[in-house]
């Protein structure tokens, strides 16, 4: 395939840089836990459901033991004393400690050793739970073959699951091979997870469970229909990361956005809270095989695409060596970037291909995530269809992971079901007619596009080696990224993260850590 | 003065050609374009042709339709409003803010309510702009404050009267439900309530902003897709002006 000639010794530099500024972080991670860790936690262990009032019963475990001070040590074992107490299933517990029928953070009245042993049998059960998952998935796949890369990815958002599922088989069916919920505005700024199918959002549907589980049931009768496997993704970064995780490990969802800067950047987040969130929601993913979905897109929604092409890059390989410090393996690495250069720039198509080629071979096994133009696409809805159809062309001959595909309605309005269709058919088009393109060509060394993308990488060269020097946290409190300033201590969620004490119990990250890597 | 009557144009004066694209909840069939023409007769289209029709999902199908239109509208009698920009660029606007309002213009925007899209505000207020044109913050004679996303309309009202603020700007882009029109009223709620309706230049944005519907909701100018921050900096450094006596003189190149 064609190959930009890249400094090779450059890039192992990069890479290396990157791990020393996810090694910083995580010493603080693994210091730490949050509100929403813990929560999720509850959530493996079988917790469910919402008390009257709609409160999610994670949520009422979690502040009830913290309102006792007693959330430092973790809710595990304060939950398995609970279950001795009561001699119920995980539900019945945590419905009986709600409503105060038991109480919670006695664990002086059992033994140490029976209450480790009835965590370890909580732990087993949820990652028998996470394997499970792993396995119903893989075993679809090989029954229905899933499609070759670029993987055609379509939004569907009407607010109301039930109708979410009718857009979505028709997308299937004009040739999506990965359907995205998009979620109801401003879910990332929730410190809990709605409960329950939802029909009514803005701008998008809830990310629920219980709506997982319907739209993936669709998915699998749209998948026998088509004969190839259909992915289902959905949205985690934000206030829920981990929470969001356990989900979708419960319902077989393939793919989670799934940012380790997104919400800090570009949701005003509480930087510690989101790196905290973010490792064991990766760990989840992981053991789930659930791929994530970076969003370094975004910052060329509010940066110059040319100007600031060395952030994304930057940012996908911090986000690959915290992913890889959280066991994701580099299939299930899907690192963003976008196709948002001013078409108005001579050769801008050729500055795409560099950026996009250039990720293509920093990151060669990852299902890379390409996004279309939105800075610049257009109201004229026919001008905007010839715009994603070079973008769709950059993404074949690049081989990109996965194609989120442009829509020529995309400045405005929520897609309709024809204008997914009219998006699909120039996606399957140019998929079709440029297969072989990427293998066909080569880069010219000394050319536009070679000399580009070198430049973008001596750019990510400097910028990281002074991330390093600053630390990450400081670096975006400085304003480093995205030319937005995050305090340390600001944002949303910081009340959520605590120290762990001494004898702070989570049984289940420990035996995904420990167990490390699944191979199949 | 005199009828100017107007149709749509397709090749020909007043040929009345119209191209239609919809999707209609039935399955692809003979009888499904027949339907699709039918329907385009009923809203008063003649000479209709289904040029193109297509299964988009179970039981739906997609049409391409041309036809032409009946009615005819008399142009001499249509009104509609925009924005009054006198268009200048990033130093006429610095100097004149310099030599006539003699002190910084100072303007805060933000994306209220729900609303997680900071993307059209950023292109307004970023200093790196929008289309080659530099935004808010790059201008050293306005101090810009961006508040981003998700933005309560208190928390905007109390950053404006904190900073002394000259203008606000929202930005609103989810519009489903008409999530955008309830934000924005919203606002001018909070500031009757406030008794501050005249105490700031109100200005409205957004994909599916028009001058009309912002000046119908009660702000002083809309500026809809393909802004550029420079028109709205023009517009402010204008009304800022001439709110304190200090008209600006623009020869006769005015527009409007």
């Amino acid at each position: 395939m064609a190959e930009i000639p890249l400094n090779l010794e450059q890039v192992a530099r990069l890479k290396e840089t990157a791990k020393e500024i996810a090694d910083e972080i995580q010493e603080f991670i693994d210091k730490h836990s949050t509100v929403s860790v813990e929560r999720t936690l509850l959530r493996l262990y079988g917790v469910d459901g919402v008390d009257e009032e709609d409160i999610p019963f994670p949520n009422l475990l979690v502040d009830l033991l913290r309102d006792k001070n007693q959330l430092v040590g973790g809710v595990s074992r304060s939950f398995a004393a609970a279950m001795l107490a009561s001699g119920r299933d995980p539900q019945t517990t945590a419905e009986l400690l709600a409503q105060g029928n038991i109480s919670f953070g006695d664990v002086e009245r059992f033994s140490p050793d029976r209450i480790m042993e009835k965590e370890k049998e909580l732990a087993r059960q949820a990652l028998c739970l996470l394997d499970g998952s792993r396995e119903r998935k893989r075993e679809k796949q090989e029954n229905y073959s899933r499609s070759r890369q670029p993987w055609r990815y379509m939004i569907v958002a009407t607010g109301n699951i039930y109708k979410d599922r009718t857009q979505a088989k028709a997308a299937v069916m004009a040739g999506a091979d990965m359907i995205a919920v998009i979620r109801s505005t401003a879910q990332s700024l929730l410190d809990y997870v709605p409960y329950g199918p939802t029909t009514e959002g803005f701008g998008g549907t809830y990310a629920t469970q219980a709506n997982f589980k319907i739209m993936r049931a669709a998915l699998d009768e749209a998948s026998q229909k088509e004969d190839r496997y259909i992915q289902l993704v959905n949205y985690s970064s934000g206030l829920c990361m981990a929470e969001i995780a356990a989900c979708a490990a419960h319902t077989d969802l393939d793919v989670l956005l799934n940012d380790s800067m997104y919400g800090i950047l570009f949701r005003d987040i509480n930087m510690k809270r989101t790196f905290v969130d973010q490792y064991f929601s990766r760990l989840i993913c992981s053991r789930a095989k659930i791929i994530i979905n970076t969003g370094e897109d975004n910052y060329l929604t509010t940066s110059d695409a040319l100007n600031s092409a060395f952030t994304v890059t930057a940012s996908q390989l911090i986000n690959e060596a915290m992913g890889k410090k959280a066991l994701l393996t580099d299939d299930l690495l899907g690192l963003g970037h976008a196709f948002e250069i001013n078409p108005a720039i001579e050769n801008a198509f050729l500055y795409e291909l560099a950026h996009a080629q250039l990720a293509r071979q920093l990151f060669p096994e990852a299902p890379i995530k390409y996004m279309p133009p939105t800075k610049y696409q257009s109201t004229d809805i026919f001008y905007a269809h010839c715009l994603d159809t070079l973008f769709n062309l950059a993404s074949i001959t690049t081989k990109q992971g996965i194609h989120l595909s442009g829509i020529l309605t995309e400045a405005i309005h929520t897609p309709f079901m024809q204008d997914r269709y009219n998006s699909l058919c120039s996606v399957n088009y140019v998929f079709n007619v440029a297969r072989g393109l990427g293998d066909e060509i080569s880069f010219t060394p000394e050319g536009l596009v070679a000399r580009r993308a070198r430049k973008v990488l001596d750019e990510v060269e400097d910028f990281l080696k002074d991330i390093k020097r600053t630390g990450l946290m400081e670096a975006i409190a400085q304003g480093r990224f995205a030319d937005v300033k995050r305090p340390v201590d600001g944002g949303k969620g910081l009340s959520g993260v605590f120290q762990k004490a001494a004898d702070y119990s989570n049984p289940v990250m420990e035996r995904l850590v420990k167990e490390g890597i699944i191979h199949e | 003065m005199s009828e100017e009557l107007i149709k749509p144009y397709g090749d020909t004066l007043n040929d009345g050609v119209v191209q239609l694209s919809f999707t209609l909840p039935v399955a692809h069939s003979a009888r499904a374009i027949k339907a699709a023409e039918m329907y385009t007769e009923k809203l008063n289209f003649h000479s209709v042709s289904v040029v193109h029709a297509h299964k988009i999902g179970e039981g739906f199908t997609f049409f391409v339709v041309y036809a032409r239109a009946t009615p005819t509208l008399d142009y001499s009698r249509v009104k509609a409003t925009e924005a009054e920009v006198h268009p200048m660029d990033f130093y006429e606007i610095n100097e004149v803010i310099r030599t006539k309002l003699n002190r910084k213009l100072v303007a805060v925007g933000a994306a209220i309510g729900t609303d997680a899209h900071t993307v059209g505000i950023d292109a307004i207020f970023n200093m790196k702009g929008y289309n080659m044109d530099y935004g808010l913050e790059r201008y050293p004679e306005i101090e810009a404050y961006n508040m981003g996303s998700q933005v309560s309309c208190e928390e905007l009202l109390e950053t404006a009267l904190k900073v002394n603020a000259d203008a606000i700007l929202i930005s609103q882009t989810v519009t489903q439900k008409d999530a955008h029109k309830r934000n924005f009223t919203e606002f001018i709620e909070l500031l009757e309530a406030e008794r501050l309706r005249g105490r700031f230049l109100l200005v409205a944005g957004g994909p599916r902003v028009s001058n009309d519907l912002a000046v119908e909701l009660g702000y002083e100018a809309g500026f809809g897709p393909g802004t550029i921050p420079s028109q709205v900096a023009s517009f402010m450094t204008m009304k800022i002006s001439e709110k304190e006596g200090k008209s600006l003189d623009y020869g006769n190149d005015t527009e409007t």
